[in-house]
Order: C-alpha cells, then structure tokens, then sequence
C-alpha cells in the first residue's frame, strides 16, 4: 500500500459492540484482531459503548499517550455518532479530521444475517477506512456568519409555537403560510380530547398574538419557491400570491364579501358543507383578518367582467385587481417546517359510501358540523336537517389498511372517543356506536377519557366495519336509514348497524406536495410522505440538512400536545444556532491553486451553487468558499484534476477502494 | 577524454518519433559534437551485441522509443536499462503504450487472425502463420514472440523521464537535450526522476489559442460538420477535443487549425487515467433538460475506447480488454 | 450454499444524502441482504469519478454500484445529472473493455428508501454472482508470468 505523506502513521482502530447490536451478530474480537494487523495500525481496541464517555475516554487517552494520530471508530452511522467522535478527537488535541468512521451497524449487523458473513464485511469496512484514513489530512472547519434571523413554513399551531417561542426570544421570525390565513386544522376543530378546551379558545390567542409580534413578519398566502445556501445563510424565495386586496388598506370590515355576486364558492374552512364568496375571509378569527379575493372564481379575475360591487363597498380603496404576484428574498440562518397534514380522501374507500350517501361524513366534516360557528351553528343534524337517533364511528378510515396506509393515525380513537361525547352532550338520547379495531388511548388523560365515554352510554363494538349501505326501503323500521355491516369480533357475529350518521374517522396523511417540499429544502421523505428526521430517537425535529428542522404532523401523524412540543423543541434547536454569531461549516469543499488551472471554464459552467468563478487576472477558475456546498462535481468534471475537494480527494477514495477490496 | 554516450532505439512504434528527431534539424549537429552515438539502428549501424557487450551503465543516455509489445522489444528494454544511465521514455508510445497500446482490445491470437486469415485482402487457406523458431540450413531463425498486451516502457522497466508527444514536438526535443547538454559542460543536477520532460505541466486548453467559455454541449460533432470557426473553443462546438484532458506542450498546433487534441501528450499531472478522466470531463458538460436526456446523448459517443484511450489505454486503470 | 460458491466483491459508491442514509435506514429497519457489497460514501454521486470505477475493477472488485437521489433531489441540485450522463458512456467503454457492462450499475436510492437499498443490493449481488468472477488482479498477475516467462 502507499505510504502516509505525513510520515509513518500511528492509527488507533476503536470496534464498538453497541451492547448487542454489533456484538450480537460480528465477532468483535475477531474483527479488533484483525485491525491491529493491518498496516499502521499501533492499537485495536474493543469496548461495550465507543460513544459512551468511559468509551470516548479510552480513544483520548491512546492519543494523548501512545500517540495515536489518526483515529477509525467502528460502531454506527457517522450520521449519528460521528460529530461525538471527532469532538472527542479533537479535544484531546488531534485534528477531528483525522477520525474516520466504519459504520458496522447499520451497513453491517443489522443487515446481515449470518455472524460469520457480517464478521467478514466488517473487516472489509474497516480495512476501507484505515486505509483511507493515513492519507486524511487535518481540516479546519470553515467559520462563516450566522444570520440571526428565522423562518417558519406553515402556520398551523406548530409553526404559530415555534415562531411565538422564538420571536419572544428576540428573533425576526418570518411566517410563510399558504392560505389567506394561519391557523391550520386546528382553527377547524369545535373540542379537543381529553380535556375538551375550546379549539378556538386555546388557539386564537395565540394566533393573534403572531399577528400582533413585533418580531413576526408574516407571509400569509405564500409559498417557498427557492431555497438556496446553507446553514447559517440560507436565502429563501417566498412567492407572495396577489390576493388582490391591499393587505394595509383593508380592515376586515367584510363589506366587500357582503357585496360579492359570486356567492356559490364552496367554503374550504366548512369543508364545503356551505358556501362562501369569492371576496372572502376564510373564519371570523383570521390572523391577518384581511379579505381575499380567490383568483379561481372572481368574475372579474376570470372573465374581466364584474358589477365590481366589492370595489365600491371598499371605502379604504383597499381591492386592486392589477395585484401581481411578488416574488420576496428573505435571508435566514435557521428554518422550521411545520406544513402540517392532510386527510384520508374517503372515496377511495368506496364501500363506506362516502360522496354517494350523503350522510356518511367525514371526521373534519363533523368538526364543522359540531362548532357553534360552523355551518349549522353546532347543531348536529343529518343532511335533511334532523337530529340523528344514532350515530356509528368507524374507525381507521385509511389507516392501519395496507392498502392505504399501514400506519396508525394516532388521533382518531382519542377524536372519535370526543366526537362521542360531543354527540351525547348534544342528543342525551342519540346511539352512539364506536367500530374500531383496537383502542389507542396511549396520552396524558387518554385511557381515562376512553373510560368516561364507556360510562356515557357509547356502544363500543370491536371490529373494522365492511361497509354502508342504504337501508332497504322494504323494511319499515329501517327506512332512510344507513346500514353499517361489521363483524363483531368479541361476540363473533355480524351486526348491522341501522344509523342516521356514518362518521369516518379518516386517516392523517402527507401534504400532497409533501415530497416537492422536502426536495426544496434538502431531506427526504418516508414512503408515506412524511418528512425523515435526522434520529428517530435524538434528534426527532432535525433534519440531515443543518439548520432545517420540522415539527408537527408533516413528520408523522400526531396530537397537538405532541406537535406543540415538537414544535417547542425545534424552536429551540433552531435557537441555539442562530444565538450565535457564526456557524462552523464543513470544510470539506474543493479548493482550486490557479497555478495548477488551464482556464478551460468546463467547471465554471458545471457548480451546482455558482460557487465557481472565472477570475481573469490569474486566468483560472476560483471557488467561493462560503457557496460551494462540497458536491465534488468540479472535481470529477475537470480534465486535470485540478480542483481538489478537501476530505474527498482522489488519494482518500483510492485508498478507500484498496482497503475495501484488500 | 571520450564524449558521453547517446543511444536511440525504435520499440513498437510507427517511426515518426525516429523522424521527430530530425525536426531539430541543424541542433543534430551539436548532438553528434557533444555525443558519441554508440546505437541508433536507423542511423548507425550498430548490433545488438554491440550493446550488449558493453559496460553497465556506460551510455549516458538512451531514448527509447515505442511500447513493449514483443519479446524483443522487452528484451531491449531490460538490456538498455542496463546499460543507461539515463532512461528516457520517448513518445506517446513509450510513455503511454500509445497508438500500439489499442491492441490491448484484442489478444495476439486474434490479431493474428485478422492479419492472415481475416484480412480482405489476403488468401490463406492453409492457414499459415509465421513460426517463432524456424530451422535452415544456416541455423535457426527466430521470431520475436508477440504478447497479448503492450505495455508503456515504465511498465517493464525503470524509467527516468518522459518525453510525451505523438510524436514529441522538435522545439521540446531540443529544448530537452540542451539542458542535458548544458548540465554536462557547465554541470549541475538533472531533474527529479520521473520528470515529464518537453512539455508543461498544465492542459492543452491551456495553449490552445482558442476562446473558453462555459461548455454547455447538446450533441457530439465531427469536425467537418460545423461550420468553420477558428475563435470558439471546439469542445463548445461539440467536438470532441481531448485538450482538457492532455498535458500540453505541443502549443496547441491542432486545435489552431480546427482539429481537436487527440490527447498525445498523455494525462496532465494528477490524472491516472487519461480516458476515464476524458469519458468524466464530456459527459459531465452534457446539457440537457433532463438526466434522461443527457444519458441518452451520452449514449451517442461513437466510440469511448478509441477515442479516449487512443494514446492511454496500456497506462490506463485497465490497461487491457478483459481476456 | 457451498463453500466454494463463486462470494462477489462489490464496492458501493453512496451519495451521503440520499443513499447512504437509505442504506441506514434499511440498517435501522432491520431488513437483510448478502453482504457483499462495501460501501463508499462521497458527498454527492456527482463526485464519483470514471476513474474511481476503474479502479474498482482492477483492484478486484467484480461489480461496481453507484448510487444516489433520485433526478431531481439531489441536494446539490443536479449533480447526480452528471452521474446520468457518465453512466451510459462507461457502460459502453466497458462493453468495449469485454467487460459485461452490468457489472456496473446505477441506482437512485433516496433517503427513505431503505427498502429500495435492500433489493437493489441484493439483486446486484445475484446478477454479478451469476456474471461470475471478473478477476481483473489475477489476469494481472498471469499476464506478466507469461510475458517475463518469455523474455527470460
């Protein structure tokens, strides 16, 4: 093999059982055996947790006394561990970018089936990295300012959390969010479980209080439509859509939505269970409480044609249909996701009926239907305005189903379970029948809720429920009404159900954009859309993008305590970035000597993020460090091998391919 | 006191570089006054057993010429190795296994197949191969056995330098010995070994003359089937020009008149393999509207081998076709 | 399985954003496939140079796989379009090196894909199993025995 350009290397090579997770399936004595045999190598050591401290210590200590000067730590994902590792390098005096890691995890013995064939690759992974690590080069990390400055994407109660937290702390805070209001689901919502607060009550507030933050900058009826730079430095384009109303002229006072000819608009915040106009404001508590005109259906707006009624009842003047989109550069060192979910599209599920009989609703349906200021002023009534005797909740509507979704929604048994109660408040007399297939009652208070409802006179019947169907207008006792066939599971017969209402307690699902958005700004994306975070465990609201961080359902389906949590916890992620004042990056960027370059311009063309400049005077191409983000492509494009990426070089990855196939 | 010793030898090569030497034209006068030319087999009449039977390292400096592609040309390698003080690969085929290194896509069975057998215009129908060792009444006569794969002269024998070019340019030919000239009046060290010699230590775009901007290409071109631009950089015209990827030296003299570089002077410092390194550099200056798209020009290529490895398939990573 | 059953070597190339934590992700998932492949993690596909296969094949290795996001994820935008466009060029060249040219293959694996990285690896590693040995080390080495054999 080649030698060191660095003089003899001493390497330390540090095998972690992880307990049992890598213990458990390669021969860990084997493997640190056959690491001290390898070229370089001083010391091979075992030990039960590398990242524990005792662990970390035992690596400080062969530096500081055998002078070891490069270390191999065989144990996880760099993705988890490695910035424990290199800080630990580093403290005890050795370059951190003179530590390599082997993931024999999650590349190794939890994917390998047989211990003697995970013993052999972890060999092979360790023998690529010694070997890459001799030709490793002491790196500093490259230190750039920090922009103090903050963006929320979504403004339902996880984005109205993190930004409230962190505008409070001192930060501008911008708030982008979609609709002509923030608000989110949440806004929907008449109760919520256990503790049966008032939706409204608890969430205008803090609505209002964003609004009025001197902090807040917000961007309602935007998008993010570029996100560019990095940690730190992130410049972010919002495409701020015309609403056509002049947003510091107009005061609410809802004259022009009064005047609107367009009246049959169906009204998304109801669900479309009535209408709205197309000069609107989407609920009385919007923040900002500003009208909208929708582009969609204005006549004026569609067929340049309009009475104009609305610009006459405006007496501040505020409607301008000459509004244009406009595209606002925001610049930020931190971001916070929290763009929220969707639900389950019942009609998929034809044999509920839903969208074919007409009292077959779904659960945010209900939500309206349930609210004093929905449409029905919180009566709950069927659809030809009678209160039903009975109403059934069936469950998992899209969830738990492998053909839509496998996983648990996590709210539905606690929102059905309120739906229940709120219907006996309302009709002591009303049937209420829960179809479920288990109770998920796992939160603060929940189980006890679950109790209450069962001491409510709620008929409980386990079983997924087959499907609705109209009753047969032949019998008379069940004329005009629903039928619900399920299998009742504990006793093992068949019921059918005859009920008023059907309510589907529809599945929690990703934005439909969700994958767009995740590409946007740089992390993925589960199977089912939601957004991956940096650890399941650690690091719930990170992202593997640093200074991108989400919270709420668009990482998963969850409760509002849980999103205002996630929220809290990402606002303070977030925060200890951009308290300070400037961000370390890595260093592993290219790095281009204009003695070396022939000015040929074909990476000039090629830089993903323009870092790459043509300079004249030295006739060759410059990086600009503080853009170029490490991609490498300048490296592998240029014909001389001129630009040279640090960390990444051509002598590193050789070596690593010698090791991996020694 | 005797004149330092100069031999020159032709390995497998196609003689341009024996020629090259007389692009120094009347400077060969000063090689003779400074020389003694103890083996040149196109110029002298000297044997092998001439040199053979001389005293290890006793010429001071052989050029040598040619890839390795048979049993005598390696036997001259190792023979001249020992008797030079100085061993200098001289050419693309020397230095790189040039031209004669494409053989490395075939074996020397199939090669000889398509020379006496296949070949349109030969008629052979008793199959009749030449014979490495063959008996006549004089004695015996032999052949040189041909091997499956050429090899660049470094991959046979230590070499001291390198002077590249298909075939070396007469300025950087003199240039080259009249440092070495001038080190042996007025003394001082010769370069580091392993120096490239007679060339830079950039690319050819470096010296070609033409004007380089961004390379956004959309499709592969032939020279003939553009129209005639001396200003605009032909890789932008969608030429495939081998100038990013060859060390230069030459001075540019084929891109100037409109012919794209064939990568002669071999890979620049820090490429190990020139055609791989040429394969990256074009594909990656693709343009199109999609990754799809740009797959699907790439596919166009007509011929990566011979054109990237044209002078560097025996130095190359490979350095063969799989057997 | 026998002993003597032809094991490929396989080096992986993973983009650090989306590959490699998709291969971290079947780790985390538990899910299993052969372990022949070793994996390489650079910053971006787009860094994975021709050269870097090359050298993969003459150190040994009898499949190459290249992996990164999908065409349009890429977190450096578009770099993975220039491991798009080197693909099909190196799959002739090794065509014309008579090397099968599925022994290189390329895959985009995101992030989340951690089922993906499972199959593809497994599947690569029968293909290349049933390919046979590429042995590039030991053509190496019996090429120059034979030659010095003859020019001694």
């Amino acid at each position: 093999m080649a030698e060191s350009t660095n003089g003899e290397p001493r390497i330390g090579v540090y095998v972690c059982d992880c307990g049992t997770n890598i213990a458990g399936k390669v021969d860990v004595p084997a493997v640190v055996e056959f690491a001290g045999s390898l070229p370089h190598v001083a010391v091979a050591r075992e030990y039960k947790y590398m990242c524990s401290d005792p662990g970390q210590e035992i690596i400080q200590k062969d530096i500081k006394e055998m002078g070891i000067d490069r270390v191999v730590v065989a144990a996880c994902s760099p993705t988890m561990h490695e910035p424990t590792f290199r800080k630990a390098v580093q403290s005890a005096g050795l370059n951190q970018f003179l530590f390599q890691m082997a993931n024999i995890r999650e590349h190794d013995s939890w994917v390998t089936e047989d211990p003697v064939e995970a013993t052999e690759k972890a060999k092979h992974i360790i023998d690529a990295a010694v070997h890459r690590v001799v030709f490793q080069e002491p790196l500093e990390a490259i230190e750039v300012p920090m922009n103090s400055d903050v963006l929320v994407v979504g403004g339902g109660i996880a984005g109205i959390e993190a930004a409230l937290k962190m505008a409070d702390a001192g930060h501008t805070v911008h708030l982008v969010e979609r609709d002509p209001s923030i608000g989110g689901h949440m806004a929907q919502f008449d109760k919520t479980f256990p503790t049966l607060d008032c939706s409204a009550c608890i969430l205008t507030p803090k609505m209002s209080a964003v609004g009025k933050h001197p902090n807040i900058k917000l961007h309602t009826y935007s998008e993010v439509t570029e996100v560019d730079g990095y940690v730190g430095n992130f410049k972010v384009k919002v495409n701020k859509k015309a609403r056509y109303v002049d947003i510091d002229k107009c005061t609410g006072c809802m004259l022009c939505t009064e005047q609107c000819v367009v009246a049959k608009v169906p009204n998304e915040f109801n669900e479309s269970l009535d209408n709205r106009r197309a000069a609107y404001i989407p609920f009385p508590q919007a923040v900002p409480l500003r009208a909208t005109i929708d582009p969609e259906r204005c006549l004026q707006l569609t067929r340049g044609k309009c009475k104009q009624t609305c610009v006459e009842a405006c007496g501040p003047g505020a409607i301008d249909f000459e509004q244009k989109d406009e595209l606002v550069e925001l610049e930020v060192g931190a971001i916070i996701i929290t763009t929220g979910y969707q639900t389950f599209d019942n009609e998929r599920i034809a044999r509920y009926g839903y969208g074919q009989l007409p009292d077959v609703i779904s659960s945010l349906e209900f939500e309206r239907i349930s609210n004093a200021s929905g449409p029905t002023g919180g009566e709950i009534v069927c659809k030809n305005g009678e209160k039903p005797r009975s109403v059934a909740i069936l469950h998992c509507v899209g969830s738990r189903d492998e053909n839509y979704n496998e996983y648990c929604s996590r709210v539905c048994c606690m929102y059905s379970l309120k739906f229940s109660h709120l219907i006996k408040e309302h009709l002591p007399e009303t049937e209420v029948y829960q179809c479920y297939i288990d109770m998920r009652c796992f939160g603060k208070g929940y189980e006890e809720f679950y109790k209450r409802l069962m001491n409510e006179g709620v008929v409980f019947i386990r079983g997924r429920a087959a499907e609705v169907t109209a009753a047969s207008k032949r019998q008379a006792e069940t004329e005009g009404k629903l039928l619900v066939t399920v299998e009742d599971t504990l006793l093992g017969v068949v019921r059918h159900l005859p009920v008023d209402m059907v309510i589907l307690s529809s599945a929690l699902q990703a934005q439909p954009d969700a994958k767009e958005v995740a590409q946007l700004f740089g992390f993925g994306c589960s199977s089912a859309g939601f957004y991956i975070e940096r650890h399941p465990k650690l690091e719930p609201v990170s992202t593997v993008t640093d200074g991108i961080f989400i919270a709420g359902c668009c990482q998963g389906p969850k409760d509002i305590p849980d999103t205002v949590a996630q929220a809290g916890a990402a606002a303070a992620g977030a925060l200890a970035l951009v308290d300070n004042r400037t961000v370390k990056i890595e260093p592993t960027i290219s790095y281009i000597d204009p003695e070396k370059c022939s000015g040929c311009h074909i990476c000039v063309g090629l830089c993903p993020h323009n870092a790459i400049v043509y300079d004249a005077e030295l006739d060759a191409a410059q990086v600009i460090e503080a853009a170029c983000k490490g991609c490498g492509v300048c490296v592998s494009a240029c014909g001389s091998n001129v630009p040279v990426q640090r960390g990444f070089t051509d002598e590193q990855i050789f070596a690593e391919i010698e090791g991996a196939l020694a | 006191m005797s004149k330092p010793k100069f031999a020159m030898y032709w390995a497998a090569a196609c003689g341009g570089c024996e020629i090259a030497v007389l692009q120094i034209k009347e400077k060969i006068l000063e090689v003779a006054e400074n020389f003694d030319i103890v083996f040149w087999p196109v110029a002298t009449d000297f044997k092998y057993k001439d040199v053979e039977a001389m005293a290890d390292g006793e010429i001071l400096l052989t050029l040598f010429n040619g890839a390795v592609r048979n049993s005598e040309n390696e036997y001259m390698a190792h023979l001249l190795r020992q008797k030079s003080q100085v061993l200098v690969a001289f050419g693309a085929c020397a230095a790189q296994g040039g031209i004669p290194g494409l053989a490395n896509v075939s074996t020397a069975a199939e090669i000889k197949e398509l020379v006496y057998i296949d070949n349109p215009s030969v008629q052979n129908p008793d199959r009749v191969f030449p014979v490495e060792r063959f008996e006549v009444p004089e004695g015996e006569l032999d052949l040189p056995h041909l091997y499956d794969t050429v090899r660049a002269l470094d991959q046979v024998e230590d070499v001291d330098y390198y002077i590249p070019g298909c075939p070396p340019e007469g300025p950087q030919i003199w240039a080259v010995l009249e440092t070495i000239i001038g080190i042996l009046k007025n003394g001082g060290d010769l370069p580091p070994k392993g120096t490239v010699l007679g060339a830079g230590t950039k690319t050819c775009c470096d010296e070609c003359s033409r004007v380089k901007k961004e390379k956004k290409i959309t499709g592969f071109k032939k020279p003939w089937e553009v129209p005639w631009d001396p200003e605009t950089c032909l890789l932008e015209q969608g030429i495939i020009c081998m100038g990013p990827v060859t060390r230069d030296g030459c001075g540019g003299r084929c891109t100037s008149v409109g012919m794209p570089c064939r990568g002669c002077y071999g890979p620049p410092p820090g490429v190990t393999d020139q055609g791989a390194k040429m394969l990256s550099t074009l594909a990656s200056i693709i343009d199109a509207e999609s990754p799809e798209k740009i797959a699907e020009i790439a596919a166009t290529v007509p011929d990566p081998l011979g054109t990237f490895y044209r002078f560097g398939l025996a130095k190359s990573m490979l350095r063969r076709a799989k057997v | 399985m026998s002993a003597h059953e032809f094991e490929p070597r396989i080096v992986g190339f993973l983009c650090r954003w989306c590959s490699y934590n998709g291969a971290d992700l079947a780790g985390t998932s538990r899910m299993k496939y052969p372990p022949n492949l070793i994996p390489i993690k650079t910053n971006c596909s787009g860094r994975v140079d021709p050269t870097h296969v090359m050298k993969a094949f003459a150190e040994g290795a009898d499949g190459v796989l290249i992996s990164g996001c999908h065409p349009g994820d890429c977190h450096y935008i578009n770099g993975n379009w220039r491991t798009a466009g080197r693909y099909p060029m190196m799959k002739k060249l090794l065509e014309q090196l008579n090397i099968d040219p599925r022994r290189l293959r390329l895959e985009w694996v995101s992030a989340a894909e951690g089922d993906k990285w499972a199959r593809v690896v497994t599947e690569f590693i029968e293909e290349v199993r049933e390919l046979g040995p590429l042995g590039w080390k030991d053509q190496v080495a019996d090429e120059y025995e034979q030659q010095e054999a003859v020019s001694a």
